[in-house]
């Protein structure tokens, strides 16, 4: 199925989301619509799935003009679309899930059967493109990346043609997004055509076929996959990116953070953190590295205050383990939680008030019993012009705003108390390539100004171009500690659980070389997930850990 | 027609709380009229020959939800033929008086992500509170009656937090715990007025000692039943609870709390003393209920009887849900809720054969059925979709806000 987007036009008040947007996607191609948060990529997937009626413009397929007024039109011309926010019901089976909403098992009143036809529907699709899962698995118990592959052959058991993605590898592992990578490239095998949305640069250059750059909602090129990140990045943003992040070798300091002995233990009383022990100096960053659920939740909920844990962990000779949150932040503490939709903002409250969630009740933003709301409002007008959050006005309630720009706020409360101790999770989460430059370059400011820095990142790329020290955590323990120069190729056979065990040791570099990669290695996350899969044992016990 | 009028034409016809909130009363008043009409026999009889004969039905059904009504408005609001015209409007406002109390308990927990139910409860403990004082203690006027409101609501108040504190320090879910608080409250109240310590040895009920002259709450205006003490609390209380809720630190926290714990607690903020504090102001609101229940203008006996609570804890709840639990909302909700049950009272002595009173309770479910189903009303008077980011009047929003509500036109 050949579609094609002319001329589309939307704008919601006086800002124009899409301006005469033409996209052409051929089939069995992966097209990337890249851009950054804000470009307008979203509005106009939402325009091609019905969701949105564009001011001007048409949708051709197969060189008939289609109007589409709601999804349902567009599921018929054979669009199937994957939101980045899954719509399946938690308690209901894979197949129960697929059952809902199509048209041909309504009104079954014998619902055994149509859950049996069910069955062999998800079976027949999951085997034609290989996409393995369980029918019978409740969605509440699948790890992300299987929830967005039942969300995929939805689509597919409508008979789609044309898949679009919106921002699919914004929630998976990096083991996870090359399952999605694998999985799109048998789609396009099989003569379907996937639209592919995102900000990553790298996952562009890994997947697509053509590359559509959007920037302000206007098309401003497109590009071939060959080219460098440093000139897709320049596409998006309008202006030359630095990707390398730069940094003035520093001598860090004394200790500032002393972990001995941690344990922790995760939701369902497993032990999650295992003995761990490390220094953290003045002006440093160290990177804590891994596969998502080897610790690096718990491991930070411990030192922050919000799960109790056993051992010590000392900022400046103050004991953070057993305090409440309070006393932690009270103590200097910025942090940047992993998830900035649970942990960090509260919906209904305008970005001003966000901003000061940590510091209610403290100067300047009031006192004990009352709020400074004009302190509040020149704040939050301040951040949103320091940290470039895309927003009307600071009194705009932050579920408004787009994923990027929520961590922008969630970022900005954390910096904004000169922290004594900087811990940030995934702090690039979603933002795209500009935002991520900013955040990082303030990152570093304050390692420079002496501060001890935490970070944990599932983002290989990010944690090698931010740290001094990069900690590798396998299992709940810290399996090396190496400098940023290291190579991928080592560190992901470190995160596999390969290498020494160097817990406790801080400095201790593997002496050994690693394995040979074995096949051409994509760059960043994706190396690790090969090596991992080059190794024998440890790579079972690893994408065990990566599952839970 | 001038653009500016065109606006405000447009607002008032897209689906803004106020509107739907104004159609929800006009088709509350619709079912209330069928309603008179389903309860009178005549009226029955000649719509059964309705076909042959269609000016009976129609004229006499008229008239009588006419009369029911404007017997409604006299007793609510105006009344040009009573020798004080304006009485009727103190009346409504000493029968909004305590359900704006009990609004706004329901409310300032509701902000806070709770639910409370055990209105009753807190009540009553309440009462028990502030009655014992009034009749135990014998001190002068101002300093009396001071006193019962204070222990009134620290007795309210604890009973709120015990509910808090089930909830944070045990987790048992306020809901369940209210329920079964409300089944002890009442156990117990029935308990107490037959000991010797509360009962009142002049009569042969079960009720409890009235509380002396010094601990009634002193009347403003008007005469039986007079506007007094409670009302002016009632404006503080509404002040308080807005002041707490758009001002205050407490505020903030309570909001966070209830809109995303988790987030309020990695920003430093206890969840559990959060809501501790919400059930504790809930109470001592529903402690101020019951003082206006024992000493003040509606209590005959100015005593406590098995039924004291008179269901006001409950009421709150649709107070609050049609005030949207907002305090401004609530004092609003509280006031059409106090007209209903006025006038209702006046309707069902003036109308022959009587409307029962039982009507202005169907018109208050009603009402808030269809505030709390906005759609509906949208639906059946065919307003416009409000839509944040769209239409000339709207201001520039980002667009994801317009995505997101395009997707979810229910928010």
């Amino acid at each position: 199925m050949r579609l094609e987007l002319r001329g589309i036009t939307k704008t919601f008040g006086s800002v124009a989301a899409n301006s005469a947007i033409d996209l052409t996607v051929e089939p069995g191609e992966i097209h990337c619509l890249l851009g950054e948060n804000g470009a307008g990529k979203s509005t106009l997937m939402n325009i091609l799935y019905g969701l949105l009626t564009p001011d001007s413009g048409e949708i051709v397929v197969d060189g008939e003009a289609r109007e589409f007024k709601s999804p349902r039109d567009a599921i018929a011309a054979g669009i199937g679309m994957v939101h980045q926010h899954f719509m399946l019901v938690p308690v209901f089976s894979v197949a129960e899930n697929l059952v809902l909403g199509n048209e041909e098992s309504r009104g079954g009143l014998l619902s055994w059967l149509d859950r049996r036809k069910a069955r062999a529907d998800v079976l027949a699709v999951s085997a034609r493109y290989g996409l393995p899962v369980d029918p019978d698995a409740l969605v509440e118990d699948l790890p992300v990346g299987v929830q967005q592959r039942v969300e995929i052959i939805k689509a597919l058991m409508r008979d789609a043609q044309v898949l679009i993605l919106d921002e699919p590898t914004a929630v998976l592992t990096p083991q996870e997004t090359e399952e999605l990578f694998t999985v799109m490239r048998g789609l396009k095998a099989a003569g379907k055509s996937v639209v592919f949305i995102t900000h990553k640069l790298n996952e562009v250059r890994a997947v697509a076929d053509r590359i559509t750059v959007i920037r302000r909602g206007a098309v401003v090129g497109s590009a071939e996959p060959t080219a460098t990140p440093r000139e897709l990045a320049a596409l998006m943003v309008g202006r030359d990116v630095r990707l390398v992040v730069e940094k003035e070798p520093r001598e860090p300091g004394e200790v500032a953070l002393r972990v001995r002995g941690l344990s922790v233990l995760d939701d369902r009383g497993f032990p999650a953190v295992d003995d761990l022990s490390f220094d953290l100096h003045a002006g440093e960053v160290l990177g804590i590295a891994g596969v998502q659920g080897n610790g690096q939740t718990e491991l930070v909920e411990a030192i922050t205050g919000l799960r109790p844990a056993q051992g010590s962990a000392e900022l400046h000779g103050q004991q953070l383990i057993g305090s409440s949150p309070h006393k932690v932040l009270a103590l200097g503490l910025g942090h940047v939680p992993e998830d900035r939709q649970h942990d960090g903002l509260v919906p209904d409250f305008s970005i001003a008030e966000n901003l000061v969630l940590d510091a209610a009740g403290q100067a300047p933003f009031g006192n004990a019993l009352t709020l400074d709301l004009d302190a509040i409002a020149k704040n939050g007008a301040e951040r949103l012009a320091e940290f470039d959050i895309r927003a009307e006005s600071a009194q705009t309630p932050a579920a408004a705003l787009s994923g990027g720009n929520q961590q922008k706020v969630v970022v900005a409360r954390a910096l904004q108390r000169d922290p004594a101790l900087l811990v940030a999770s995934q702090p690039t989460r979603g933002v795209d390539v500009g935002a991520m430059e900013f955040i990082h370059k303030r990152i570093i400011e304050q390692r420079d100004a002496g501060k001890p820095v935490l970070i944990v990142s599932t983002e290989l790329d990010e944690i090698t171009a931010l740290s001094d020290r990069i900690a590798v955590m396998y299992r709940g323990k810290i399996v090396g500690i190496v400098p940023p120069g290291t190579s991928n190729e080592e560190l992901g056979l470190l995160m596999a659980g390969g290498g020494h065990d160097a817990a406790g040791e801080p400095d201790t570099q593997p002496d050994t070389e690693p394995e040979p990669v074995p096949k051409e290695a994509p760059a960043g996350e994706s190396a690790a997930e090969s090596v991992a899969e080059s190794a024998e044992a440890p790579a079972e016990e690893s994408s065990e850990t990566a599952d839970e | 027609m001038s653009n500016r009028l065109k606006r405000i034409l447009l607002a008032i016809a897209s689906a803004n709380t106020v509107t739907v909130t104004v159609l929800a009363f006009v088709l509350a008043v619709l079912v209330g009229g069928i309603l008179m009409i389903l309860s009178d026999q005549q009226l029955l009889h000649e719509w059964g020959y309705v076909t042959s004969v269609p000016g009976d039905a129609f004229k006499d059904s008229w008239h009588k939800v006419a009369d029911g009504y404007v017997a409604m408005f006299h007793g609510a609001i105006y009344d040009p033929k009573a020798p004080q015209a304006l009485r009727p409007i103190e009346n409504t406002i000493v029968n909004a008086t305590p359900l704006v109390f009990a609004g706004l308990a329901v409310a300032v927990p509701f902000r806070a992500g709770l639910f409370n139910i055990g209105g009753q409860s807190q009540l009553i403990i309440g009462a028990v509170g502030a009655t014992w004082i009034g009749f135990t203690v014998s001190a002068p006027l101002p300093v009396h009656v001071l006193l019962a409101i204070v222990v009134g609501m620290l007795c309210g108040a604890l009973v709120g937090g015990l509910t808090g504190l089930l909830k944070t320090r045990f987790g048992a879910h306020e809901v369940i715990s209210s329920i079964m608080l409300n089944n002890i409250a009442l156990g117990v109240l029935a308990w107490l007025i037959s000991t010797k310590a509360f009962h009142d040895p002049k009569r042969q009920d079960a009720i409890s000692k009235p509380v002396k002259d010094s601990a009634l709450l002193p009347h403003i205006h008007g005469s039986s039943p007079e506007v007094n003490l409670s009302t002016l609390l009632a404006i503080l209380a509404v002040v308080a609870v807005w002041w707490l809720l758009s001002r205050s630190t407490l505020g903030f926290r309570l909001k966070a709390v209830g809109s995303n714990p988790d987030a309020a607690n990695t920003a430093g903020i206890s969840v559990a003393r959060t809501q501790v504090y919400a059930m504790l102001i809930a109470g001592a609101l529903m402690g101020l209920v019951a003082v206006t229940q024992i000493s003040g203008t509606l209590s005959a006996s100015h005593a406590m009887t098995q039924t004291l609570d008179n269901g006001i804890g409950f009421t709150g709840i649709t107070v609050a849900l049609l005030g949207r639990g907002k305090p401004v909302g609530v004092a609003l909700a509280a006031l059409l809720f106090g007209a209903l049950n006025a006038g209702g009272r006046v309707m069902e002595a003036a109308t022959q054969p009587t409307v029962p009173h039982d009507v202005v309770t169907v018109l208050q479910a009603v009402i808030v059925i269809f505030v709390a189903a906005p759609l509906l009303v949208k639906e059946i008077f065919r307003l416009r979709e409000v839509r944040r980011g769209s239409g000339p009047a709207a201001s520039s929003v980002a667009p994801a806000t317009a995505v997101d509500s395009a997707i979810e036109p229910v928010a």
